[in-house]
């Protein structure tokens, strides 16, 4: 008997986006704002939602399970689309049309990014990977006015089509060779053959679409078009929310399917990562833009997130839980500056940020401790992060250890490009003509919220810590 | 007599071309066909493990259905960027959409 009421969560935020929708026609143009609220309230509804019932678990069906690590990431999911939908208030407003239309996309990539973390079978799976994607590549081209956005969105679709492309192959492959698309059975079956062909070329394959999806080097192409092209809302959303949702079933995938296949995707992951975290870092030291330096830093932040899952162990896969959750508050923390400054000024060029410190103290002041929790420095969230990550590779072996330490080595060339940011903005003049930025009070408000978190976790990351390992753990029961 | 290694080795192939049209193409169009020939391929290859494997099962066949269904909206989705696309410049090259570098 299939127990569909375990399906509550996708059932509400399928329900919310729903209701967006019908609501974005039905109510006047004038009183659009109210759609922005409502999903920024049905939101932290659904988030409380999963946080009361943490306790959840069982089987829908056999590729289907809810488990305390589907609901982490799907808390996940939702405090990021929360964050999006604040700091998209002002930014929609502004383009001035289909509010309603954008925040049920929004809602929808939400629920493709639940569907994608929780089915442990290929089929759902694809169908979640599809969900999120498609919605994104609308979200991507929503400013029709600005052409930048509507090349952003082909080249993402493009892109993004291929590598899906890709990893149906890889799929087909699994299949054809297990006889079987639940990770689980394809994981018992595997165990008792040995390696051949076909099942490599498809693990290839599915490893090489997931990494276009974690912006893994060198499948990161698009991923600095795509991000300075998008509304900044949905940068930082595509940024956290997708290469999250993608860890958690890259994750699943390789842990549950190929575990026993170790020897084969391990060398792969690992060259991923290292030239993520080399490439992502040296490659953001010129930038100029805002968004495009985010953009490589986000590369070599998923580097660092391969690392986890290289070190291939219980702390690994805690570790890569932990960091994605504060990934959320800091990425999302400087995309919301970026969000602010844009709104008043229309600018993402480093050099409009002179002075910005004066201008807007909260802002400046976000967005330096947002790009220090990146950067990993102490006190701020980012530190035992990668504490975590780092120590998880060095635990699994010591020849690992010129792994963690060019880990180290590049997060400190991190802190030089993400310096830039800090410097034009505390040490540079504003042009005279500049006045006090703008903002709204919603967003102030979760401005403050990630400062918060990301000092409050920075100085005391047990609770968070101790939730990461529980659902890393639940990964790894029969 | 037609066995399942015929039917890999036209995926396969099916693939190839593909994967050459959507890599070589400069067309937003062009790409687009070229990856719906890549996921044929995919559709070839489970179908026919289905076939060959697991004759009393239809996973394979459901599989495929999925895929086709999803194509078409992604497609429907890729056609309208790119008619945003073609409205604003007259033109498909992808060669010439470098406002954002690559």
């Amino acid at each position: 008997m299939v127990n569909f009421g375990l399906l509550y969560m996708e059932i509400a935020t399928a329900a919310l986006g729903l209701m967006l929708l019908a609501w974005g026609l039905l109510v006047p143009k004038r009183e659009r704002q109210g759609i922005a609220y409502l999903t920024a309230a049905g939101l932290l509804a659904l988030l409380a939602l999963a946080w009361c019932t943490r306790g959840a678990a069982g089987t829908v069906l056999p590729g289907y399970t809810i488990d305390l690590y589907s609901i982490y990431f799907k808390s996940l999911f939702l405090t990021a689309a929360f964050l999006a939908t604040i700091c998209s208030f002002d930014y929609v407003a502004k383009m001035g049309f289909n509010q309603g239309e954008y925040y049920a996309l929004l809602v929808f990539a939400t629920l493709g990014m639940m569907v994608l973390a929780t089915s442990g079978e290929l089929i759902t799976l694809y169908l979640g990977l599809e969900l999120m994607a498609i919605t994104f590549y609308i979200l991507v081209a929503y400013r029709l006015d600005d052409p930048k956005s509507a090349e952003a969105g082909i080249k993402y679709l493009l892109l993004g089509a291929l590598s899906s492309a890709i990893l149906l192959y890889g799929f087909s492959l699994i299949y054809g060779t297990c006889g079987s698309t639940v990770l689980r059975e394809i994981g018992k079956r595997i165990s008792s053959g040995q390696a051949d062909f076909a099942l490599l070329l498809g693990l290839i394959f599915v490893i090489a679409g997931f990494s276009f999806k974690v912006t893994a080097v060198p499948f990161h192409m698009w991923a600095p078009d795509v991000y300075e092209g998008a509304p900044t809302p949905i940068t930082a959303f595509l940024s956290v929310g997708s290469k999250a949702a993608a860890f958690a079933a890259l994750i699943r995938i390789l842990f549950l399917g190929f575990d026993n296949q170790a020897f084969l995707w391990l060398p792969l992951v690992t060259v991923l990562s290292v030239l993520s975290m080399v490439l992502g870092n040296l490659v953001a030291i010129p930038q100029k833009n805002v968004k495009r330096l985010l953009a490589y830093s986000s590369v070599a932040q998923g580097g660092y997130l391969l690392l986890g899952i290289v070190s291939a162990s219980l702390l690994g896969i805690g570790a890569i839980l932990y960091y994605a959750m504060i990934y959320v508050f800091a990425n999302m923390g400087a995309f919301m500056a970026a969000t602010a400054f844009y709104n008043n000024d229309r600018s993402d060029e480093i050099k409009d940020y002179a002075g910005l410190a004066r201008r807007a103290p909260l802002v400046a002041a976000v967005m330096l401790f947002s790009v220090a929790s990146l950067a990993g420095i102490p006190p701020l969230a980012g530190f035992p992060g990668k504490l975590y990550l780092f120590s998880s590779v060095v635990a699994r072996d010591y020849s690992y250890l010129w792994l963690a330490l060019l880990g180290l080595l590049m997060s400190a060339v991190s802190v030089y490009y993400y310096l830039q940011i800090v410097k034009a903005m505390y040490t540079g003049n504003p042009a005279p003509q500049k006045g006090a930025l703008q903002v709204s009070r919603g967003m102030e408000v979760a401005m403050l919220l990630v400062l918060g978190i990301l000092f409050f976790l920075g100085i005391y990351p047990t609770p968070l810590t101790n939730y990461a390992f529980k659902a890393g753990e639940t990964l790894f029961m029969p | 007599m037609i066995t399942l290694n015929h039917y890999v080795a036209l995926s396969a192939l099916l693939f190839c071309i593909g994967l050459l049209g959507a890599l070589g193409k400069r067309n937003a169009i062009a790409i687009l066909m070229g990856i719906e020939l890549m996921l044929n391929a995919v559709n070839i290859n489970l179908v026919a493990f289905n076939r060959f494997l697991q004759p009393s099962q239809v996973v394979g066949q459901v599989f495929a259905l999925f895929i086709i269904l999803v194509a078409a909206a992604e497609v429907a989705v890729g056609l309208a960027l790119v008619i945003n696309i073609y409205r604003r410049r007259l033109d498909t090259n992808i060669e010439d959409l470098n406002w954002l570098k690559w």
